[in-house]
């Protein structure tokens, strides 16, 4: 009785000692060792079963993961004097959790440092651009859609100096100066969100209302324009053919006329005086008809015989 | 020891004698207690040895919680007791997110819903300061299962983040025109190279297969200002090709008229030419003949054409030759047949 109980109690205390000896470390985790509260080993990153002092240490996990931050959406004024809401997002990860533990404890206060960080950074970025800075990442000129649209709006209007990739790498880039020593690195600062805000919002869709309106404005009057503009070609062009038409139909005809009058003059000039009495006689045939009346002297040919003193 | 209560009945009480069958009886029980005792062992050993992963999944195996393998699907094998232990990732299924928009009811006819929260979604400002409501979706497959499964807490928030952080970034370099427009399959493409930048650089282990822009308008307040425009376009292209279709119709017409004029021109030249050479050729054979007897035959024509022309007269005169100044006399003109 008393040996199983020995023995009972021997593997018991023997079991208690070897779990409260071990512990494992997950793939994504990392931990610091603590013994009353001081911290005895600094960050276990690998993965695995580890040996602690049994009872007397304390397992601190953190985790070893891309962590979010999601700031609270803002209100911020830019340069140019426009108001609008920012909602930005960061991932960060402990790479110190000495000095994360050392500082911050744990991860809630680290959001909160992180909020103050951050949303200051950017806060500080934007108040001191312009709004197309943030909007824009790039210069390239916008395609058109409607040629129209250029004339309407201004395109250099749209050119950014730096453009939002390189404010939230400034941003990135100051509030990295700052959060090593919480034992933080930021991978990436980016802006999720930007909205006008709801007074300006309003202004900027009587804007657009105004510009789309000019917009169309200018296609109906262009459409008129443009079909009157080819109706006058058509004019043009009809007078154009048809001018054309009449001079080379004219040409052709004097052409015409041209050789029919060398023909005939090569002709007649063989015999003129036949020529002249032919068309003479062709005229009579021509002319004469019943409501002519002909006056015949009878010293024509033709009456040559009716006369007596010949 | 409860077990042996039956015999605290007995009568006569005989402590050793329980005693003694409480240890033969005791033995036994431990005896068969080791048995249960390793059966059961055994069995718990058997569950946690043998995990299954399913076609569409891949098993990550951890022991002690250090990654060692990843298992295709199939029945498999491990090290028992929370030695090792498995997670499974669904690497083959296709994941969907929705963004200015979510499926109420997935269906034949699906239906879709827009709360408070997608309007913040879809709300964004355009390259030229406009505003712009986009909706999206993105399809995704977890390529890497090792990295989603350690290297982002929160993969799925984290790449919400990202896909609204990729599409404004592309709509804020685009304006209005080409996002509700002509951009859209630039913008699509674009967001998407993006969103996948992204998820490289967070080793998120996505791999994005699709992103597809769904309804893409203006806000509604400036809507009806925006169909203007599409209308007063529609109305430009209407007027002009009416004046074109008028072009088209006036002009071959026009073309087909001159073509006819000159052609008839052609015809009156030729014309003119054979009847001259007709007539000269006329002229040249009689005026051969002629010149061999002039006089006779001048004669002859003569009188055969007044011979042929004066019956068709209606008055015929004939005056002496000596007779003077009568023909004012006569009203030639108002005379009828």
């Amino acid at each position: 009785m008393s040996r199983l109980f020995w023995s009972v109690t021997l593997v018991v205390a023997g079991l208690l000692l070897l779990f409260g000896s071990m512990f494992t470390v997950m793939e994504n985790e990392q931990v610091i060792v603590t013994r009353f509260g001081k911290i005895v080993r600094g960050p276990i990153g690998s993965p695995g079963l580890h040996w602690k002092q049994p009872f007397i240490d304390d397992v601190l996990r953190f985790d070893k993961r891309w962590l979010e931050w999601d700031g609270e959406p803002n209100q911020v004024p830019t340069r140019d004097k426009k108001y609008i809401w920012v909602d930005s997002y960061a991932r960060w990860r402990i790479t110190d959790p000495v000095r994360f533990y050392e500082r911050l404890r744990d991860e809630g206060p680290a959001q909160s440092r992180l909020d103050d960080i951050i949303d200051g950074e950017i806060r500080n970025t934007i108040a001191s651009h312009d709004l197309i800075e943030i909007v824009r990442s790039t210069s390239r000129e916008f395609e058109k859609g409607d040629e129209n649209e250029d004339r309407v709006v201004n395109p250099g209007d749209f050119k950014v100096e730096l453009g939002r990739d390189e404010l939230t790498r400034i941003v990135l880039h100051k509030a990295s100066d700052i959060t090593p020593e919480y034992g933080i690195e930021l991978a990436d600062v980016r802006i999720k969100r930007i909205n006008y805000v709801d007074s300006v919002q309003v202004k900027v869709f009587d804007r657009m209302i105004s510009e789309r309106k000019q917009i169309a404005e200018r296609s109906r009057s262009e459409g008129q324009g443009k079909s009157a503009e080819i109706r006058g070609k058509i004019e043009r062009e009809l007078k154009q053919i048809e001018s054309e038409a009449f001079r080379q139909a004219e040409e052709i005809r004097g052409r015409g006329d041209a050789e029919a009058a060398a023909i005939y003059a090569t002709a007649y000039n063989k015999d003129p005086d036949l020529y002249q009495f032919l068309k003479t006689l062709d005229t009579y045939k021509a002319t004469i008809d019943q409501n002519t009346s002909v006056v015949l002297s009878t010293d024509n040919e033709l009456f040559r015989y009716l006369r007596s003193d010949k | 020891m409860a077990k042996n209560g039956g015999f605290g009945n007995e009568p006569d009480f005989d402590f050793n004698r329980v005693a003694g069958i409480g240890k033969k009886v005791g033995a036994s029980f431990l005896h068969r207690l080791r048995w249960v005792g390793l059966g059961l062992v055994l069995l718990l050993a058997g569950l946690t040895t043998y995990y299954q992963v399913e076609p569409e999944e891949a098993g990550l195996v951890l022991r002690f919680g250090r990654y060692v393998r990843t298992t295709a699907p199939g029945p498999h094998f491990m090290l028992p007791f929370g030695i090792e232990r498995v997670l499974k990732i669904p690497v083959e299924r296709q994941l969907k997110e929705e963004f200015g928009f979510h499926t109420t009811r997935a269906d034949v006819r699906s239906e879709y819903g827009r709360d408070e929260n997608d309007e913040r979604v879809s709300n964004m400002l355009t390259g030229d300061l406009n505003v712009a409501v986009v909706e999206w979706i993105v399809q995704y497959k977890i390529a890497d299962p090792y990295l989603y499964a350690f290297r982002v807490r929160n993969v799925q928030a984290t790449f919400r983040d990202m896909s609204e952080a990729a599409m404004r970034q592309v709509i804020g370099d685009h304006s209005v025109t080409e996002v509700l427009t002509v951009g859209r399959e630039t913008i699509q493409s674009k967001a998407r190279e993006r969103l996948q930048e992204l998820c490289d650089t967070y080793e998120t282990g996505i791999r994005v297969l699709q992103l597809v822009l769904q309804n893409v308008d203006p806000p509604e307040p400036v809507r009806p200002s925006f169909n203007e425009v599409n209308q007063a376009i529609q109305e430009r292209e209407r007027s002009i090709n009416e004046a074109w279709a008028e072009y088209s119709r006036v002009i071959p017409e026009a073309k087909g008229k001159a073509e006819q004029a000159i052609q008839s021109a052609e015809g009156y030249a030729t014309e003119r030419v054979n009847q001259a050479r007709g007539q000269a050729n006329r002229f040249l054979a009689l005026q051969t003949e002629y010149q061999k007897s002039p006089q006779v035959t001048r004669s002859r024509l003569y009188l055969e054409t007044l011979g042929a022309v004066l019956p068709k007269a209606g008055k015929r005169i004939v005056l002496d030759q000596d007779l003077k100044g009568l023909l004012p006399l006569l009203q030639l003109g108002s005379q009828e047949k």
